[in-house]
C-alpha cells in the first residue's frame, strides 16, 4: 500500500473514506426536495385558508359594515350564532368533561394492562361514528324520545339542549383519550409515595395524579372544546336553522357551523352578499378555533417540561 | 410452626386486611361506580343508537336499498346506490390526494428535518393547528381551490376529494410519524453503520418496519373522511343525485350527504330509509375502524 501511516497506525487524513453526506447524489437530493416540499403543502393550506377566506371576506365588509356584523339583530349579524355555539360548545363540555376525565381515570388508575387495551379502544370507537349519525340521533331519538317523553321536558323540535347533549358524547374520546396520556405520564413514584403515606386509591388518584397532570388534562379540555366549537353535522340537524339570541337551551338556535352548513346548501348566487357572509362567518370560526388551539398547544408544552 | 412464622403470617395478614379496607369505604366506591359509570356511558349511548336506527331502518332492509336511486315518485323504494358509488370514489380519490402527501410529509419532519430550524419549527406547530380546524372550514378551502383551477361545476368528485384530503392530511401525518418515532433508533443506527444513506435507511429498513403503524392510521383517516359530511355540504354535493359516477369531474352524492338532506325531509318513508342508509354508513365506517384495530394488534411489533 503506498499510504503511509503515523507510528500509532492511524491513517493520515488523505486516506480517510470519503465522507458519504457530502457525495453529490443527484437522485437523493431530489427525493429530499420532494420530501419538503410535501412538508411544506401542510403550511400552504394554512395560507390558503386565509387567502381562501380574505377575498370574499373583504368583499363582504365592502358592503357591510362591522357593526352591522357584530349586531345582535338583523340578517347579517352574528352575535346571535356565536352565543348559540357558546351555548351548545358549553352543554357538550357538562357532558364530556366529567366522562371524559372519569373514563381517563379509570382506563390510567385502575384497569390493568389487559382491560385497557379492550376498553380505550371501545372509547375511541365513539370518536368513529360520523356526526351526521349523531345528528340523525339527536333530532330523531334524543329530542322526541328522550327529553319530551321519558324527562317530559318541553323542548322544541330543534333545541340547543339536545344538540348539545349528542355533541357531548361526542366529545367524550377526545377527552378521555387525551386526559389518560396526560395522567399516565404522571411518574409512578408519586403513586407510590402517595399509597406509601397511607392514602388509598382514590384519594392518591384525586389529590395526587390528577393536579400532576392538570396542564395536560387542560390541554384536552381546550381541545375537546374546540372539536365542540368545530362540529357542524350535529348542530345543522339538532340544533335549529333560525338565528335566536336567548340563553334558554330548550329553544332551537342556529350556530355559526350550522349558519355556515345551511347557506352553502341553499341556493345563494356566487358573489352574493348572503355567500360572502358565508366566508366571514367561516373566518370567526377559523380565527376563534385557532386562538383556542394555540392555548392547548402551549398548555401541552407546559406539561410536557414538567417531568 | 414457630411462633415468629406465626407473628409474621398474623402481621401480613392484618397489613393486607387494611390496605384492602382503605379501598372498600363508601366514597371509594361510590368514586369507582362513577368512573365505571363515566367509562360505559358512552358505550351506553352508543348501543341505543344503533338499536334505534336499526330497528327504525329494518323494513328497509332489502336490495332496493342497494341498486336503487332517491326516488321522489315513490319513496318506499328509494335506494342510496348513488351515495354508495360516490362514497367509495371519494375513499379512493382522497386516498390517492392524502396518503402519498401525508406519509412524505410524515418522513421529511421524522427522519430529515433538523428541528433546530425556525422552518421545520414552523411546520410543528402549523400541523398541530391544521389537525384542529373544523371540517366545514376545509370545505370553504376546496370551494376556493375549485375555482382556482377553473372548475365551474359544483358537487363534483374531485371537489368533494380535496376537501376531504385536506381534512385527513394532518390526521396521516400526525399518525405516521408516531409510527415511524415507535422504530427503534438501533435499526437506523445499524443500516447507517454499513454504509447507507439516511434515504436507504429509511426507504429500506425505517418505512418497511413501520408500516403496520402507517396503515392503520391512514385507516382511520380514510373511515373519518368518508363519515364526513359537512365538507361536501359547502363544496356543493347534491342529495338527489340519480346516476352513476363515471370520472373524477362527474357530478357524485355521498351517503353521509344523502342521509343530512333525508334528514331534513318530513316524509316517513324518507326517514326510514335514513335510518337504513345509516346503517350502511356505519358498516362501512365501523368495519374500517375495526380493520384498523386488527391490523395494529396483528402486525404491530414491540422492539
Amino acid at each position: 500500500m503506498s499510504s503511509t501511516t503515523t507510528a500509532a497506525g492511524r491513517p493520515e487524513r488523505a486516506d480517510l473514506p470519503p465522507n458519504l453526506a457530502r457525495k453529490a447524489r443527484p437522485g437523493e437530493s431530489i427525493v429530499k426536495v420532494g420530501l419538503f416540499m410535501s412538508g411544506l403543502v401542510s403550511v400552504l393550506i394554512t395560507a390558503g385558508i386565509f387567502v381562501a377566506l380574505i377575498r370574499p371576506v373583504l368583499d363582504f365588509f365592502s358592503e357591510i359594515p362591522l357593526s352591522d356584523f357584530f349586531a345582535t339583530e338583523g340578517q347579517f349579524a352574528v352575535i346571535p350564532l356565536v352565543t348559540a355555539t357558546v351555548m351548545v360548545t358549553v352543554i357538550a363540555l357538562l357532558v364530556a368533561v366529567p366522562l371524559g376525565l372519569g373514563a381517563a381515570m379509570y382506563l390510567s388508575e385502575y384497569a390493568s394492562q389487559r382491560a385497557r387495551k379492550v376498553l380505550k379502544p371501545t372509547v375511541e370507537l365513539l370518536a368513529g361514528v360520523p356526526s351526521v349519525v349523531y345528528g340523525f340521533f339527536a333530532l330523531t331519538f334524543v329530542t322526541p324520545t328522550l327529553l319530551q317523553d321519558i324527562l317530559a321536558l318541553r323542548v322544541g323540535f330543534t333545541n340547543a339542549l339536545s344538540a348539545g347533549l349528542v355533541l357531548g358524547v361526542m366529545v367524550i374520546p377526545t377527552i378521555a383519550s387525551l386526559a389518560e396520556d396526560a395522567l399516565s405520564a404522571v411518574p409512578m413514584s408519586m403513586r407510590q409515595g402517595s399509597l406509601a403515606m397511607g392514602a388509598n386509591r382514590m384519594q392518591t388518584t384525586l389529590r395526587v395524579v390528577f393536579p400532576a397532570a392538570l396542564s395536560g388534562i387542560a390541554a384536552a379540555i381546550v381541545l375537546g372544546m374546540s372539536r365542540a366549537i368545530g362540529e357542524t353535522m350535529i348542530v345543522a340537524l339538532a340544533a335549529g336553522a333560525q338565528k335566536n339570541l336567548s340563553l334558554d337551551p330548550r329553544e332551537g338556535m342556529q350556530t355559526m357551523t350550522g349558519f355556515i352548513a345551511q347557506t352553502a346548501g341553499g341556493e345563494n348566487p356566487v358573489g352574493s352578499t348572503s355567500y360572502n357572509m358565508l366566508f366571514a362567518v367561516g373566518m370567526l370560526l377559523f380565527l376563534i378555533t385557532l386562538v383556542v388551539n394555540i392555548i392547548s398547544i402551549a398548555l401541552v408544552r407546559r406539561f410536557r417540561q414538567a417531568y | 410452626m414457630s411462633v415468629a412464622t406465626k407473628t409474621a403470617r398474623e402481621t401480613v395478614e392484618i397489613v393486607r386486611e387494611s390496605g384492602r379496607d382503605r379501598d372498600r369505604n363508601l366514597a371509594s366506591i361510590a368514586f369507582l361506580v362513577g368512573l365505571w359509570f363515566s367509562l360505559f356511558f358512552g358505550v351506553m349511548v352508543l348501543v341505543v343508537l344503533i338499536l334505534d336506527t336499526a330497528i327504525s331502518g329494518s323494513s328497509r332492509f332489502d336490495a332496493n336499498l342497494l341498486t336503487e336511486y332517491i326516488s321522489r315518485i315513490s319513496p318506499e323504494t328509494s335506494g342510496f346506490r348513488a351515495g354508495i358509488l360516490g362514497t367509495l370514489w371519494l375513499m379512493v380519490a382522497t386516498a390517492v390526494l392524502a396518503v402519498p402527501l401525508g406519509i412524505a410529509a410524515a418522513i421529511w419532519l421524522e427522519e430529515f428535518s433538523d428541528n433546530t430550524k425556525w422552518y421545520n419549527r414552523i411546520l410543528e406547530v402549523n400541523l398541530q393547528n391544521l389537525a384542529a380546524v373544523p371540517s366545514i372550514v376545509y370545505g370553504l378551502l376546496a370551494v376556493a381551490t375549485m375555482t382556482l383551477l377553473g372548475f365551474q361545476a359544483t358537487g363534483i368528485v374531485l371537489g368533494g376529494a380535496i376537501a376531504l384530503a385536506l381534512l385527513i392530511l394532518p390526521v396521516i401525518i400526525i399518525t405516521t410519524r408516531e409510527a415511524l418515532r415507535a422504530v427503534p433508533q438501533d435499526i437506523r443506527q445499524g443500516s447507517l453503520a454499513l454504509g447507507a444513506t439516511v434515504w436507504q435507511t429509511t426507504w429500506r429498513q425505517t418505512l418497511p418496519s413501520a408500516i403496520p403503524g402507517i396503515s392503520t392510521g391512514t385507516i382511520l383517516g380514510i373511515s373519518r373522511a368518508i363519515g364526513e359530511a359537512a365538507p361536501l355540504v359547502v363544496v356543493g354535493l347534491a342529495g338527489s343525485v340519480r346516476f352513476d359516477p363515471t370520472g373524477i369531474t362527474s357530478v357524485i352524492t355521498a351517503l353521509p350527504q344523502q342521509i343530512y338532506s333525508l334528514t331534513s325531509q318530513s316524509q316517513e318513508e324518507y326517514q326510514t330509509a335514513a335510518s337504513a342508509a345509516i346503517v350502511v354508513l356505519l358498516v362501512m365506517v365501523l368495519g374500517l375502524n375495526a380493520l384498523a384495530i386488527v391490523i395494529r394488534n396483528k402486525f404491530q411489533r414491540t422492539w
